[in-house]
């Protein structure tokens, strides 16, 4: 049973991603962007954290935890950028 | 027992998927810049903190050894996500709102994003300096 909620959950973050993509692609405004690429960096520590579930291995939370630390860090820089020009004053 | 948490997997599991989707799904639909803002929160908050909690519980109790690191990056998600909120948010007033467009703020000052930050001089501490000094 767990397996097919893996299955599905898989599924529906895969998709999620893509729309990410698009909304990276095609969006009307540069703080879109960024929005999106956040929301990508989201999905892809539940991807993750996923995954480590189906190898039932606990290595994958380091990576995890990588991928949240660093997307946190990339949005605010590109925010701020876009605020003042400029990422550390 | 092991029916029981199968159950409790497989419903985190299914309920962080179908929040992830519409999270995604929000920001491509919505539409506004500030209304696109609303929908990945809820895949940062539930999907995320669920599909954790979800393998806190698997590893808990069909692998057999408790993790601690889920709850650390939950901690750390629901740390982070308000200030990349509010710092896209500020981005995006400052790209696309100008200081006449938008309502009040009720608080005698403008918005922090593109007013000034408020005088001294103005909010009575001269007064309560000459107080002191009697």
């Amino acid at each position: 049973m767990i397996e097919y909620a893996l299955l599905f959950a898989f599924g529906c973050y895969g998709i999620a991603l893509l729309f990410n993509l698009y909304r990276v692609v095609v969006a009307p405004g540069v703080p879109d962007r960024i929005l999106a690429l956040d929301t990508m960096a989201i999905n892809m520590i539940a991807l993750l954290t996923l995954f480590g579930i189906r190898q039932g291995s606990a290595m994958y939370f380091e990576a995890t935890l990588l991928f949240a630390m660093v997307g946190f860090v990339s949005t605010v820089a590109y925010a701020k950028f876009m605020l003042r020009g400029n990422i550390i004053e | 027992m092991d029916l029981f948490f199968e159950i409790l997997v497989t419903a985190l599991l299914v309920i962080s998927g179908i929040f992830g989707f519409v999270g995604s799904y929000g920001l491509v639909k919505l539409p506004e810049p500030m209304t696109r803002l609303h929908a990945p929160t809820k895949a940062a908050t539930l999907g995320v903190g669920s599909v954790l909690i979800a393998s806190m519980i698997y590893f808990a109790w069909f692998n057999g050894h408790v993790s601690w690191h889920e709850l650390l990056i939950t901690l750390f998600i629901f740390l982070t996500a308000p200030v990349t909120g509010l710092m896209i948010a500020k981005a995006n007033i400052f790209r696309h709102w100008s200081k006449e467009e938008l309502p009040p703020t009720g608080a005698g000052t403008g918005w922090a994003t593109l007013s000034d930050a408020p005088s001294l001089m103005d909010d009575g501490a001269d007064s309560r300096l000459k107080h002191e000094g009697d």
